[in-house]
């Protein structure tokens, strides 16, 4: 005898919430991306103007210059809300750790000549002031920007960031063996060594920009572009060559990161720039600005990185990070070289 | 008629999401029927993926053998490299 259950289908009513459903139909549930992020910035019933501001609202499309009819039009490749985000970092922060012991524990810092350490040390340690103050600006932008899409994103990406910070300083606790040395002199650099005032005043110059876009540009697009190749590929590299193969694994994350972060501000040049002809020009005029200026800035720390090479190397990154916005539709003529 | 029909059978998760979604995108042919907690693909022939796709859509670099993760069945002749996923029959 067989017995025969029979089976009843109860189909959902709905798959989507009514605002996902609005923008992707009801054929499919949305993604956990797609919930967690779209039109979830508040556009309405702002009774109170801000004290701070009161010819803005509280949420205002025009504090930036940049005109999107539908601010959601940038999605992350990378899909990352708050699950995604934190399981993503978690993951690579479990291979840091490891590595941190593994070099620790073999003392592999110990084949590494001193003098080699101590270059490293100089030029590493001062950017984690760097991080930080990208930590602020990124801030910045999720508290003043517009759409959810953007400001999610900034505010991980702030706090990457922060966790930056944390491990160049453990890379310079790890040279100095937990003495706080190494740290103090950086801040004492940062604050007053020439080789790193230009950097330290333009950074401050965007801290004070008006134009949250602005920031994005000047921080995200132009300044990490031209940072990460120019330290964590080029620096590093040299680096690795004479004998400092230690200090690659050690600035892996950042590495990653960055390749991870060109995806997005890729999208979002791309998005922007293909919204309209004064987007694009604000770009570029953005981008033309800020890699000039930004180039100079860093010129003498990358003298302090690659000596000889430092003019070549730079102008190298530069127009790297000049022709990917060209393919982004950023057309910014930035084709003047760096001067001593 | 039939003979050639080979299908894919997902768990309808957000894990299988990248996966379905390439297989739609991929292969226009292809019908999809979301049945309770599944997803089935069917097609004649041939049903693929490329990795470039899925990794496109699920925002990371994905290793196509993560599919086994969320597959429940399939038929139809294996053909697999790092790069792709196919499933055929004449």
């Amino acid at each position: 005898m067989s017995i025969s259950i029979s089976t009843k289908e109860l189909k959902p009513l709905r798959t989507n919430y009514a605002h996902l459903e609005r923008r992707f139909g009801n054929k499919k549930p949305a993604s956990r991306y797609q919930e967690a992020v779209y039109d979830l910035q508040p556009t309405t019933n702002f009774h109170y103007p801000p004290s701070w501001e009161p010819n803005k609202k509280l949420f205002d499309v025009t504090r930036t210059a940049i005109v999107m009819e539908d601010w959601y039009r940038f999605a992350d490749p990378r899909q990352y809300y708050y699950t995604a985000y934190v399981s993503a970092r978690a993951k690579q922060q479990e291979s840091m750790e490891k590595t941190f012991e593994m070099v620790e524990k073999r003392g592999l810092l110990q084949s590494v000549p001193i003098p080699l350490q101590h270059t490293v040390k100089q030029l590493l340690t001062p950017l984690r002031h760097v991080e930080y103050g990208a930590n602020m600006n990124n801030q910045d932008i999720c508290d003043r920007g517009y759409g959810t899409s953007i400001t999610s994103l900034a505010s991980f990406n702030g706090f990457d960031r922060v966790g930056m910070a944390q491990y160049l300083s453990r890379i310079a606790l790890l040279i100095d063996e937990n003495e706080d040395t190494g740290l103090v002199q950086a801040r004492e650099d940062w604050l007053n060594n020439p080789t790193w005032q230009p950097l330290r005043h333009a950074m401050e110059d965007i801290f004070v920009l008006d134009d949250w876009f602005e920031i994005m540009v000047a921080q995200n697009v132009v300044m990490d572009g031209l940072l990460f190749p120019l330290i964590y590929e080029h620096f590093i590299n040299t680096v690795s060559a004479q004998g400092g193969g230690v200090f690659m694994m050690l600035t892996q994350l950042m590495t990653e990161w960055y390749a991870e972060t060109v995806r997005w501000t890729n999208q979002l040049m791309k998005v922007t720039a293909a919204e309209s002809q004064s987007n694009a020009q604000l770009l570029n005029h953005w981008v033309e600005h800020w890699s000039e200026r930004l180039t100079q800035a860093i010129l003498p720390i990358a003298q302090l990185a690659l000596d000889q090479q430092a003019e070549p190397t730079l102008n190298e990154v530069k127009h790297a990070l000049l022709a990917r916005l060209t393919k982004q539709g950023i057309c910014a003529s930035g084709d003047s070289h760096v001067r001593k | 008629m039939s003979e050639n029909k080979v299908f894919m059978i997902f768990q309808d998760t957000a894990d299988a999401r990248p996966f379905v979604d390439a297989f739609e995108q991929e292969n226009p042919e292809a019908s999809l029927d979301y049945q309770p907690g599944m997803v089935r693909i069917d097609a004649m022939g041939e049903l693929s993926i490329s990795q470039a796709v899925v990794s496109e859509l699920a925002g990371r670099d994905v290793d196509l053998q993560e599919l086994h993760l969320t597959l429940v069945s399939l038929s139809g002749n294996v053909d697999e490299d790092d790069e792709y996923f196919k499933i055929t029959r004449q």
